[in-house]
């Protein structure tokens, strides 16, 4: 009785914790439908009137920069350095999994390492290169930063996936005459599809959230979503619900992305270390 | 590391002996698919790294270039001895402790709470890992805004219900509000990792402790905990390397301001603000050595989990 008593004490105390975590959030949602003197008020009004505003106010109906150009530069950095990562990495995991090259964790450990370096350390020389080349305030320099900054994410989360597929699978295709492209194509990707996907997702998170880099070389052409939001860093009077609702359309992508992968989600924020 | 990892892949591509062509070549299409990937890395991520260690030595201000001159190791002395920037050392040093250890903590807690079964487990697993999956900009100005703000901010409404105070929160305790916003953001992460370091425990071995009589709490002592210690090590570790280089709660939350000013930002001011390309580098490569000290830990880490994975197979 007693046993049975704790486990239902602790099954609350669980659901009680995964509650104050989520009420920041379910708050920023709420606030996000309501009307800005609405929002902020004290004590908050928790049943006052829902409405659009904040969206409206966010998306620049009445007004004000619109924030559909950073969101679609956002979506091309993402995107293209995810396609970019996954071409890369796909056919070096293959070298570090199945056909493997000698030496190969040491590889696998020059990628891990690069990761360990602050991005913030390499920072001033890629700004300099960048202000000479022309290419400050261009979207196509930070798909290439991104997707140096999750390959070595990519390169583990393959390689630990790549290794599931079974040789004889492959031997079969080579023996019939297959050529690499073909074999990698054909024959490892829909087997291993699952793991890339994660991977795309992963890397997808990780380019969609990324700030410093954005900030530094971008402009009013190569904004990114993040840097639309470092605009509502000081106050701006009545503008919680406009906020909430920004922070919100904002995070979506990245909230659908983290849920979809959920599963292999700890995979790739640990480099392929946990299972 | 870039330093010692380097000559580990030349190694691995130089050739003890001359051999016959055939397996030469054989060699070479073994080693083609790896090559865009390395190249690649090698050039975007080694090469500005190099050059910020040689801009290290310069003194120079982007607004001055002409008098752009080699001043030696000066630029660290200076960042090793700017009361401004030695301070900027201490608080990335109390900022990543603190929210590590702390989220990791609170990470082991909740990864506990939900190993157990008990009604709706997925559900509240999906609602601990969202505020990792919040845009790590928004949920700062969720903080700033929704959660400190001293008039209609969520924390002083709650407590205006009980009579409590109306605290500034970030005014009061600028450095605790940039780390309790980031340990909500992080301890979801810790929870991920170390749920997956409960769930990989010998199920037999436990089962033996159960009936040998072993209570709850000999369990936890004698085989859990041994069993998680390379986990905390590596959430531990994982989390240090990405939280020594936030930017964006401390640009968010604080701009920096209220002595919350750690490296990372300090590195972005003192170029993009202050021009100072030679300082910036410095501070920079300071950055690096402090990582590197963590990333050796934490590469011995990965690599005992990762040899241990490779082995059976």
């Amino acid at each position: 009785m007693t046993v049975r008593f704790k486990g239902v004490g602790l099954g609350l105390l669980a659901w009680l914790t995964g509650i104050v975590f989520f009420l920041p959030i379910a708050w920023m949602a709420l606030t996000s439908f309501h009307s800005e003197s609405d929002a902020a008020t004290n004590p908050p009004s928790f049943t006052a009137a829902l409405t659009l505003d904040g969206y409206r106010e966010f998306f620049g109906v009445g007004g004000g920069a619109s924030p559909w150009p950073a969101l679609i530069n956002s979506t091309m950095a993402s995107v293209a350095s995810t396609l970019l990562v996954l071409l890369l990495s796909f056919p070096a995991a293959y070298a570090l999994s199945i056909r493997r090259v000698r030496k190969w964790t040491d590889v696998l450990f020059f990628f891990l390492s690069t990761k360990m370096l602050p991005a913030v350390a390499g920072l001033l020389p890629v700004y300099l290169f960048a202000k000479n080349a022309g290419l400050l305030d261009n979207i196509w320099l930070l798909v290439i930063l991104y997707t140096s900054m999750n390959l070595p994410i990519a390169v583990w989360m393959m390689q630990s996936f790549l290794a599931e597929v079974p040789v004889a699978v492959i031997e079969a295709a080579r023996v019939d005459g297959a050529r690499l492209p073909t074999i990698l194509a054909r024959v490892v990707a829909p087997i291993s599809l699952p793991g890339i996907a994660a991977t795309a997702l992963i890397c997808f998170i990780f380019s969609w959230n990324e700030l410093l880099f954005a900030r530094v070389l971008t402009g009013v052409v190569a904004e990114t979503a993040p840097v639309f939001l470092t605009g509502f860093i000081t106050s701006q009077g009545l503008f919680l619900a406009k906020v909430c609702a920004a922070s919100l359309v904002v995070s979506l992508p990245v909230l659908a992305a983290g849920f979809a992968a959920q599963d292999k989600l700890v995979q790739g924020l640990s480099l392929g270390a946990v299972k | 590391m870039t330093a010692t990892a380097s000559p580990r892949v030349a190694a691995a591509t130089a050739r003890p002996a001359p051999r016959p062509p055939s397996d030469r070549l054989r060699a070479w299409a073994t080693r083609a698919p790896l090559l865009p990937a390395l190249v690649f890395m090698i050039v975007v991520t080694q090469l500005p790294f190099v050059a910020t260690v040689v801009i290290s030595f310069f003194d120079w201000n982007a607004l001055y270039p002409k008098d752009r001159h080699f001043t030696g190791v000066d630029n660290y002395r200076q960042v090793l001895t700017d009361p401004d920037l030695r301070h900027s050392v201490w608080t990335t040093v109390l900022l990543t402790v603190t929210v590590v250890l702390v989220s990791l903590v609170l990470g082991l807690v909740v990864a506990l709470l939900l190993n157990r079964r008990f009604r709706g487990r997925g559900v509240v697993r999906t609602l601990m890992i969202a505020p990792f999956l919040i845009v790590p900009v928004a949920a700062a100005l969720l903080w700033k805004h929704v959660l400190y703000n001293p008039e209609y901010g969520l924390l002083n409404g709650l407590l205006h219900y009980v009579g409590g105070p109306q605290p500034d929160w970030i005014s009061d305790n600028p450095l605790l509000a940039v780390e309790a916003a980031l340990v909500w953001q992080w301890t979801p992460f810790m929870m991920l990792i170390l749920l997956a370091g409960l769930q990989s425990r010998d199920q037999q071995q436990l089962e033996a402790a159960r009936v040998d009589g072993a209570s709850d709490w000999q369990i936890f002592r004698y085989l859990t905990f041994p069993h998680l210690r390379r986990y905390l090590e590596l959430g531990g570790l994982l989390g240090s390397i990405y939280i020594v280089q936030n930017f964006d709660a401390v640009f968010t939350i604080t701009s920096g301001g209220l002595g919350t000013a750690n490296l990372p930002y300090t590195v972005y001011q003192s170029f993009y603000q202050a021009h100072e390309n030679g300082l910036a580098s410095a501070a920079g490569v300071v950055v690096v050595i402090g990582s590197i000290i963590i990333a050796t830990f934490a590469l011995r880490v990965v690599s005992s989990l990762f040899r241990e994975e490779v082995s059976p197979a």
